[in-house]
């Protein structure tokens, strides 16, 4: 029996404006078992940031019920990984030091781990670079060697590729999903591209605004590696659109990404 | 032909660029004072200009190698800087001290911070008198002056760059589960160096002010009670001596916060002209 990661259950969140009380997130149920691949997808301001910070521990002022691995969460663990939207790097650190965080690099294996990730994410060279001296896709390049540093059982995911160009983005996909099949760590990506949802999740979570809730969730049978130009992926692709086109107001980016 | 460009364009800049580029570039900052000095030194030897008011730079020198070699520059210069540099260092770590409870704690912030605040706003000078009933003019009272005109820079700057730590940075350092020390001395403080250091240096600029000011208040020996004394035989070589030694003693500590400022915040990304 896969056992589930995270429950969600419930979930209700408002922050309280000076302007009212703003809804980001109305009755939130999910369920995702161990090593399985989610992402989320849904227009801007739609809750899905609030949603990842939640299951990160970040906030904790929500109601519901919200489980990882069976125990309610109760902050930040080692367990969960966070990649931001934005890449928050250490601007006074160099980009080994900012993968390293509060690990010593003085300490063989976590040297040789850095190095590692550094070759994974391209970035070789730049080791002793500061984030300043970094464009914004290597920035967040960092960000995610930094995140799988630490092998997290669960990663949480909040647009990261959003500031990559097209190649460097298809590459660190892969390199996504070549971490998620040989770490079997469950993934709950959030994306406002359509096509990156259907490339990478085993389910697609769609999400609609005002408030924040979930429209759908569609299954993707499609075996990795996927071919974007195949006729499935586009049928897929067109399923999950149509979600969308129920709805009005602005839909999420369709992109025109290859 | 690549050879050609190469020679043309820096016979370009040699054309383009102006007598200024053969002095050699540290020197540059001296043009002007090295003018001036010439100037005034010719017209003071044209006799224009009376000697108790203005002396010339050469009898300034001279008067400044008597001192030197009488041993009372040595005296005045040792009484000063262990003035400045005692009351400095009380005030700077009181500050830092206070500063970094301040920003990080509560606690400190609720009940010390609106009283530190509002002493703050009182002009240091207004406040001598009470000095000299409390602590008399002694050394003590010297210190601890040079010292309270030292300790508000950096306490005012310590906790600004404190509470101006990025929260989203906050976030990270939580999601990797710093503990509160790796916090404080990861996050925190680097976060708050570039204050801290600029703290620093208004709190230099504060000692050197009040060291005056304390010197001037009634002793017998330091660089302000020279210029004092000396301003009542009229001896205004020794003025302008004195003047010189604050000003590149002044300079000089500038110029080593600076040192560090280049070595610390290296990673900063700001504006350089
Ligand atoms: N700290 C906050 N205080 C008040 N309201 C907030 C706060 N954070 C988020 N919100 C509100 O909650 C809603 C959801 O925000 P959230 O950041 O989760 O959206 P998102 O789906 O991640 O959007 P995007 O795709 O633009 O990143 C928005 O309407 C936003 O205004
Ligand atoms: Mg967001």
């Amino acid at each position: 029996m896969a056992a589930e990661m995270l429950v969600v259950h419930e979930l209700n969140k408002t922050f309280a404006t000076p302007s009212g009380d703003v809804i980001a997130l109305n009755r939130i149920g999910l369920q995702v078992k161990q090593g399985e691949f989610i992402t989320i997808i849904g227009p801007s301001g739609c809750g899905k940031s609030t949603l990842l910070k939640i299951v990160a521990g970040l906030d904790t002022k929500y109601e519901g019920t919200v489980l990882v691995n069976g125990k309610p969460i109760d902050g930040p663990s080692i367990e969960k990984g966070f990649i931001f939207q934005e890449p928050r790097l250490f601007p006074w650190l160099t980009v080994e030091k900012n993968i390293a965080a509060n690990l010593s690099l003085r300490k063989p294996e976590v040297r040789k781990r850095v190095d590692e990730l550094i070759a994974l994410v391209r970035l070789q060279g730049f080791e002793r670079s500061y984030p300043r001296e970094l464009s914004g896709g290597m920035a967040q390049r960092v960000a995610i060697a930094r995140a799988l540093l630490r092998s997290p059982d669960i990663l949480l995911l909040d647009e990261p590729f959003g500031a990559l160009d097209a190649f460097t983005r298809s590459h660190m996909q892969e390199v996504l999903l070549d971490i998620w099949q040989s770490n079997k760590t469950t993934m709950l990506f959030v994306t406002h591209d359509l096509d990156e949802a259907v490339f990478l999740g085993e389910r697609v979570v769609i999400m609609n605004p005002r408030p924040g809730h979930i429209r759908s969730i569609l299954p993707i049978d499609l075996p990795y590696p996927r071919k974007r130009a195949g006729h499935a992926f586009q049928e897929l692709r067109h399923k999950v659109l149509n979600e969308f086109e129920k709805v009005e107001g602005p839909a999420v980016d369709e992109g025109a990404h290859i | 032909m690549s050879g050609q460009s190469v020679s043309r364009e820096t016979a370009g800049k040699a054309a383009g660029s102006d007598w200024l580029s053969r002095i050699p570039r540290p020197l540059h900052g001296w043009i002007v004072p090295v003018l001036v000095v010439v100037v005034w030194q010719i017209v003071s030897g044209l006799g224009i200009l009376s000697a108790t008011l203005l002396p010339a730079p050469a009898s300034i020198v001279k008067s400044f190698l008597a001192l030197c070699a009488s041993g009372e520059m040595a005296e005045h210069l040792s009484i000063s800087i262990y003035r400045a540099g005692f009351g400095f260092l009380l005030g700077t770590s009181l500050g830092l001290l206070l500063g970094l409870s301040a920003g990080l704690g509560k606690l400190v912030e609720k009940t010390l911070d609106p009283s530190l605040q509002m002493l703050r706003t009182v002009p240091l000078l207004s406040v001598i008198p009470l000095f000299i009933l409390w602590f008399g003019i002694g050394e003590f009272s010297k210190v601890l002056l040079i010292g309270l005109g030292a300790f508000f820079p950096v306490y005012v700057n310590t906790y600004l760059g404190i509470r101006s730590t990025d929260a989203k940075l906050y976030e990270v350092s939580r999601i990797f589960q710093y503990t509160r020390l790796q916090q404080v001395t990861k996050l925190i403080i680097p976060a708050a160096l570039p204050n801290i250091l600029l703290g620093v240096r208004l709190s230099l600029g504060a000692s050197w002010l009040l060291l005056v000011v304390a010197e001037m208040m009634g002793t017998s020996a330091g660089i302000g009670y020279m210029i004092q004394d000396a301003r009542a035989y009229s001896e205004t070589e020794i003025v302008f001596v004195g003047i010189i030694m604050f000003a590149v003693f002044g300079k000089l500590s500038d110029s080593a916060v600076k040192l560090l400022e280049t070595r610390w915040l290296r990673w900063r990304d700001t504006y350089k002209g």
